[in-house]
């Protein structure tokens, strides 16, 4: 099942604030199951692309010290209205999935 | 001779007049809002849906909340209960189907009371009910919801949903049963009723201590309103969750043994509580500290 991806654009002041939720659990590979005393594998976002009307426009490496469900945004300049933005992510377990919104 | 019996009379009297008469429910509504009305002028009826935001010094706290409710993190959770709700049974039908108007505008008169069973009926007991019925099997209908996480908050999705349906409905509940009216006496017991080894009751905190900062980052909310958010995603749970394990949580910071999930004195805590909200808004679900 893909992971759920939610997006919003806010324009404001001449920029476009893009803000991406995902529903993921980052776990870091350090925590301990309690029950089993075994280390829970490592499972986090590795990459997140941002595309404004296919061009790319910003890429975040994200690592282990980011939380559970974590919200990422970026301030976009010269977006219009209309414009297509998506977002691409994946992780160190080969997940990955995209949202699209429009500005 | 005639002293003593003068003063029997007297204390006779004095004590007929100080046994206080049962107060009916509408009574102690109109009391429970003047007193808030009184307490906090400033802050309007309708507001008080937002919870402890509403109220005057939260300012800080109100800023942090809009800043989240720009794009909530309750929306991934909401997700998946809505997924359920949507998902047919293996019968074809929805939960949609259990509810009066496919589960719309119904939630405001929730929980009500039951003549049937002669208990009052939370929305999670009715959606468990609608699985069993139809032949499903959530995890939440065999897990013990005291502490199974993972079965609690899918439940929690489900009813979050159910609630989102009805966002805005004012809350009305019915109260014209007797045995609606003495769930709701038992209700009101527990909720001033002293408890645990910090001795507090419910009301303490959120009848004379509301408005104030608790031991420091804990700010109390006002008892008015209490319900209309739940169920609730609070940021240091990071999950919705059932207004029952909100229960279980506050019995637990005052250092009294939690009931279990889904328990009698909940429900019927619940219902006073609920009633006390007549009027608001549900915003549920909804950002809380």
């Amino acid at each position: 099942m893909a992971r759920q991806t939610r997006m919003r654009t806010k324009t404001q002041d001449g920029a476009t604030e893009v803000l991406v939720l995902v529903s993921h659990p980052m776990e870091t590979g350090q925590r301990v199951d309690p029950k089993t005393k075994e280390k829970i594998p490592a499972h986090f976002i590795q990459k997140l692309s941002f595309t404004l009307n296919g061009k790319e426009v910003a890429v975040v490496d994200l690592g282990v010290a980011v939380s559970k469900d974590p919200l990422v945004g970026v301030k976009l300049k010269g977006a219009k209205a209309g414009d297509k933005v998506k977002v691409t992510w994946s992780d160190n377990k080969g997940e990955s999935n995209n949202a699209e919104a429009t500005v | 001779m005639k002293k003593i019996m003068m003063l029997l009379a007297i204390l006779g009297l004095a004590g007929a007049i100080s046994t206080p008469a049962v107060a009916s429910p509408a009574e102690d509504l109109k009391q429970f809002r003047d007193y808030f009305k009184k307490k906090f002028p400033t802050v309007k009826f309708d507001d008080y849906a937002n919870g402890l935001y509403a109220l005057p010094g939260f300012e800080e706290y109100r800023a942090q909340w809009d800043a989240y409710n720009e794009f909530p993190p309750y929306e991934l959770g909401l997700g998946n209960g809505k997924k359920l709700w949507d998902t047919p049974f293996k019968n074809g039908k929805t939960f949609a189907s259990c509810f009066k108007n496919g589960g719309k505008n119904i939630a405001q008169n929730y929980p009500y009371w039951d003549d049937k069973t002669q208990k009052v009926r939370t929305a999670e007991m009715d959606l468990m009910d609608c699985a069993k019925n139809n032949g499903a099997e959530p995890s939440f209908l065999k897990a013990d919801l005291s502490k199974d996480l993972k079965a609690r908050v899918e439940l929690a999705e489900l009813t979050a949903h159910f609630y989102s349906l009805s966002k805005g409905q004012r809350i009305s509940i019915d109260l014209s049963k007797p045995g609606a009216v003495k769930a709701y006496e038992e209700g009101k017991k527990t909720w001033w009723a002293r408890r645990g080894q910090l001795n507090f009751a419910c009301a303490n905190c959120h009848v004379d201590l509301a408005g104030k900062n608790f031991g420091g980052g804990q700010p109390l909310s006002a008892a008015l309103g209490h319900t209309t958010a739940w169920p609730a995603q609070r940021l240091d749970w990071g999950r919705i969750e059932t207004i029952h394990f909100r229960y279980m949580t506050c019995n637990g910071q005052v250092r009294a043994k939690p009931l279990k999930h889904g328990a009698e004195a909940y429900t019927n805590l619940q219902l006073y509580e609920t009633y006390m909200s007549s009027g608001l808004p549900l915003t549920a679900p909804a950002m809380r500290n």
